[in-house]
């Protein structure tokens, strides 16, 4: 705070005044442990019509500090010292009261979540009015007409109908529009867009960017984005902050931070993130590749599900064949509803198809019943997507990992134990946690749990849904790192389901890209990214950020 | 919508119809005899065949099966028997206590509305985390007090202190003052509690950030964003504790010397008075299920989510 220097008296250059100054911020939380700062001496500049990118992983205080500007921290959270000064004039001691003068009509927010961020008994329109109404822009009908004219802007179609739509009969991209058209509404001098495309689809978080710099542009609008994804700043930021443990670990130009990072974390980030295109996993093909054997079979698969009536049936997956070679790699990319995984659900068995074939390991699935389909799930294991949600949070790691082994033939307490601690030990797990509980865990570990136990009764192919999405690029790294020493020293099949093709483009050795049932190309992993056989793939394939600079360069 | 309107009613009869045949098997298997418990009294001086007359009358002695059928069949014809200890229709003897029961039960559930909602906004605006903790204890201290000791306690103090209210003769509208207090406060607890939890809750949602940063005020989002979103979920409850004040407040009516259906409920037991029991269950019954049959209804009105009945989504 000693630095606070009269930027009123300097301010005759109004093109030099930053929309935003962050100076020395602190935050902290008070929680059952007393206060805790998550904060701690963040300074930054936003400058009209820039793009500054806050860049870190979870917990790394990033969407802290972009709540604390616009004074949106949650009950315990408190703003303790530094200065945030907008347009000049701080207003980091202002009261709720006054920072309501300024929300939305000098600064703005668009949110991480479109799904529960509007109000599910309220009109769209009345959502998009609101913020005129606070602000008192014009009358009523004036008010209405302003509302269409900005749900058309944002790129919905028939605005008058969405205007009387709820927010449930939206999809989620059609939804962050419509938080874009609050957020625009009057024109603010800074916009926080914290997440905003992390609970999209791929093509629709592109499309969803794009619209952002585009009215950023036409509105000549600050922007403050907040991600996870390196690969989404490196395309859309002129300016990135890299934040670690609440602290600024580098700051820079954008094409200077990703060419030459000089913090050793930012390297790290650099080299981990997937969609940067220079993590590259060391992949030595074990010598059974080149022999013939499919460990899965799936020929024509159809999976229908009835809805509502008797006869509307709804088809999920429509016609999908692949095979897999042992110890290899395949994976199911798709957007939500594309049917990847219901695919993987038809593969272990937990539905009986429609019409088609699945063969694994030898074993026909589609005839599986009973006993022989309980034995069955020795040979293919599923790891799940949430770390968080698939480990039962009252039993210890120990149990958490044994209870397979209780479930076939039965061994001696003594050997379980054994069991169970080499599996541990082989997905890198120290001994202590085998006695805690899933919440004393972090989101790697957690996964690596998810892993062991998944691994413990010695399957032959592993069905990883989704496995690394919810981590964090670092974790993900070594969570893929450990996937792939563990195929290569016991000869695991891998099918894996994801939306990420930077991922799938590492890990895998072949591909099905699904689009709404569909299977629209497939094949080895180079050779779809390198001549993708269909319109989508190639969409699909441009959507992946972090690849502008990549090109520039 | 039609289809789901019907498919609801016919629930509601199934409801009905086993809520009867449960009764009807519960009743028969008490222990004890209405008609001895009345006509057996020494000074009435009826010999064994009178009394066995008597019972041929009421058919006590056909076997169970047709004595159900039989008022199955009564029923449906709107016929719900004669009270065997007042020798009147049964009909009439509800209609009769019924009047108090439902305007102490309806204004005593208003009443509590009131309060809950009170309490519930009292808590959202306070400004202070003390004083929002001490409202949220309220209700506690509502649902811990004996419904016999505060309405004892509101007697000696409106009507004996401050003679506010006369105990003796008072008006229509007069007697039910405290009996109303009386009912809605323990009523009002769980209703409060609900809205509470979900008020707070509510304010956690993202939906609320976002208005906040459209620059509303917390009142305003109060208002407009959290009271609906926390409502809908206390329908249901609303709806069950209506349902039960329907049914009678028998401590209440004691207290206050009312005549409601709790207190024929209390006496019918004494009594053994089988048919009069077996139609208040009956009505109990009717007025629970189409209590709930209304707020399943009210739901679509409240919430747009529900109003399209979605298909799988996949």
């Amino acid at each position: 705070m000693t630095t606070a220097i009269n930027i009123k008296s300097a301010s005759t250059n109004i093109v030099n005044l930053p929309v935003l100054e962050i100076s020395k911020l602190a935050v902290g939380y008070r929680g059952s442990e007393g206060f805790q700062r998550v904060v701690h001496e963040v300074s930054l500049l936003v400058r009209p019509g820039e793009v500054v990118a806050l860049v870190g992983e979870s917990g790394s205080g990033k969407t802290t500090t972009a709540q604390a500007v616009i004074g949106v921290l949650a009950e315990n959270g408190q703003l303790e010292s530094g200065v945030v000064r907008l347009n000049g004039t701080d207003i980091a001691g202002w009261s709720q009261k006054q920072l309501d003068t300024i929300r939305g009509r000098k600064i703005s927010l668009i949110p991480q979540d479109p799904t529960s961020s509007l109000n599910p008994v309220k009109t769209i329109g009345a959502q998009v009015a609101e913020v005129l109404q606070i602000h008192r822009q014009g009358s009523r009908a004036e008010i209405d007409a302003r509302v269409i004219e900005l749900l058309a802007r944002v790129g919905l179609s028939q605005p008058e109908l969405r205007a009387r739509q709820y927010p449930h009969e939206l999809s989620g991209g059609m939804r962050q529009r419509v938080l874009i058209a609050i957020a625009v509404a009057l024109r603010p001098a800074l916009i926080i867009a914290d997440e905003p495309t992390s609970a999209l689809d791929v093509t629709v978080q592109k499309r969803i960017l794009d619209l952002i710099d585009e009215l950023r542009r036409e509105y000549g609008t600050a922007v403050l984005l907040v991600t996870h994804d390196l690969g989404v700043a490196a395309d859309r930021a002129n300016h990135i902050v890299v934040l670690k443990g609440g602290r600024i670990h580098e700051q820079g130009p954008t094409a200077e931070v990703l060419a030459s990072p000089r913090s050793e974390y930012t390297r790290k980030l650099l080299a981990d993130a997937p969609s940067l295109g220079k993590a590259r996993i060391a992949r030595t093909r074990s010598p059974r590749v080149s022999g013939s054997d499919d460990a899965i079979v799936v020929g024509n698969l159809v999976q229908d599900f009835s809805i509502g009536g008797r006869r509307d049936v709804f088809r999920a997956v429509d016609g999908v064949s692949f095979t897999v070679q042992r110890g290899t790699t395949h994976a199911i990319v798709g957007e939500s509803g594309s049917g990847k995984t219901t695919t993987a659900r038809s593969i272990v068995g937990f539905q009986r198809p429609t019409s088609g074939r699945i063969i694994v390991e030898g074993i026909d699935v589609t005839n599986l019943r009973g006993e022989s389909l309980r034995r069955f799930r020795k040979t293919i294991q599923l790891v799940y997507q949430n770390p968080f949600a698939s480990l039962d949070p009252r039993q210890t790691i120990f149990q958490i990992v044994e209870e397979p082994l209780l479930n076939f033939d039965p061994l001696p307490r003594e050997d379980r134990a054994r069991k169970v601690q080499a599996i541990l030990e082989r997905v890198g797990l120290p001994q202590p946690v085998l006695t805690r509980r899933p919440h004393a865990l972090s989101g790697g570990q957690r996964q690596r749990v998810a892993i062991a136990r998944a691994l413990v009764l010695d399957p032959q192919v592993l069905v990883l849904d989704e496995a690394v999405s919810a981590l964090d690029v670092t974790v993900q790294a070594q969570i893929l790192a450990l996937l792939n020493e563990l195929q290569q020293a016991l000869g695991l099949t891998y099918l894996f389901i994801s939306h990420d093709l930077a991922v799938v483009r590492q890990i895998s050795d072949t591909v099905s890209v699904l689009h709404n049932g569909r299977q629209v190309d497939g094949g080895p992993v180079e050779d779809v990214f390198q001549r993708p056989g269909s319109a989508y793939t190639r969409e699909l394939i441009g959507a992946i950020p972090g690849q502008r600079n990549a090109d520039r360069h | 919508m039609s289809r789901y309107v019907i498919g609801r009613i016919g629930q509601a009869a199934l409801v009905l119809w086993a809520a009867f045949t449960v009764s009807f098997v519960l009743l028969q298997a008490l222990p004890g005899d209405a008609i001895l418990i009345k006509f057996l009294n020494p000074e009435l001086g009826l010999g064994p065949e009178q009394i066995a007359d008597i019972r041929a009358s009421y058919a006590v002695d056909s076997p169970l099966l047709v004595q159900y059928l039989h008022t199955v069949a009564n029923f449906l014809m709107g016929n719900f028997g004669y009270s065997i200890h007042a020798g009147v229709p049964v009909g009439d003897l509800i209609l009769a206590n019924l009047s108090p029961t439902l305007w102490l039960s309806t204004l005593g559930f208003l009443l509590s509305l009131v309060l809950a909602i009170t309490i519930a906004a009292l808590s959202a605006l306070s400004p202070f985390s003390w004083l929002r903790s001490f409202i949220q204890s309220i209700p506690a201290l509502f649902i811990s007090t004996p419904v016999f000791w505060l309405g004892i306690l509101l007697i000696q103090v409106f009507s004996f202190q401050l003679k506010l209210i006369p105990i003796i003769n008072p008006g229509p509208w007069q007697a039910l003052i405290l009996p109303v207090v009386t009912l809605a406060v323990p009523i009002s607890a769980p209703l409060a509690q609900i809205l509470m939890r979900n008020i707070d809750h509510v304010l956690t949602e993202p939906f609320v950030a976002v208005a906040r940063a459209k620059g509303a005020s917390h009142r305003g989002v109060l208002w407009r964003h959290v009271a609906k979103n926390a409502v809908l979920p206390t329908l249901t409850i609303g709806g069950i504790l209506f349902g039960e004040l329907l049914a009678g407040a028998v401590v209440t009516e004691a207290v206050f010397g009312l005549n409601g259906l709790g207190g024929l409920t209390q006496r019918s037991v004494n009594d053994q008075d089988i048919a009069v029991l077996q139609a208040i269950v009956v009505f109990s019954a009717a007025a629970f299920v189409l209590i709930n049959l209304t707020v399943d209804l009210l739901y679509p009105v409240f919430d747009p989510r529900l109003r399209v009945r979605q298909g799988a989504v996949a």
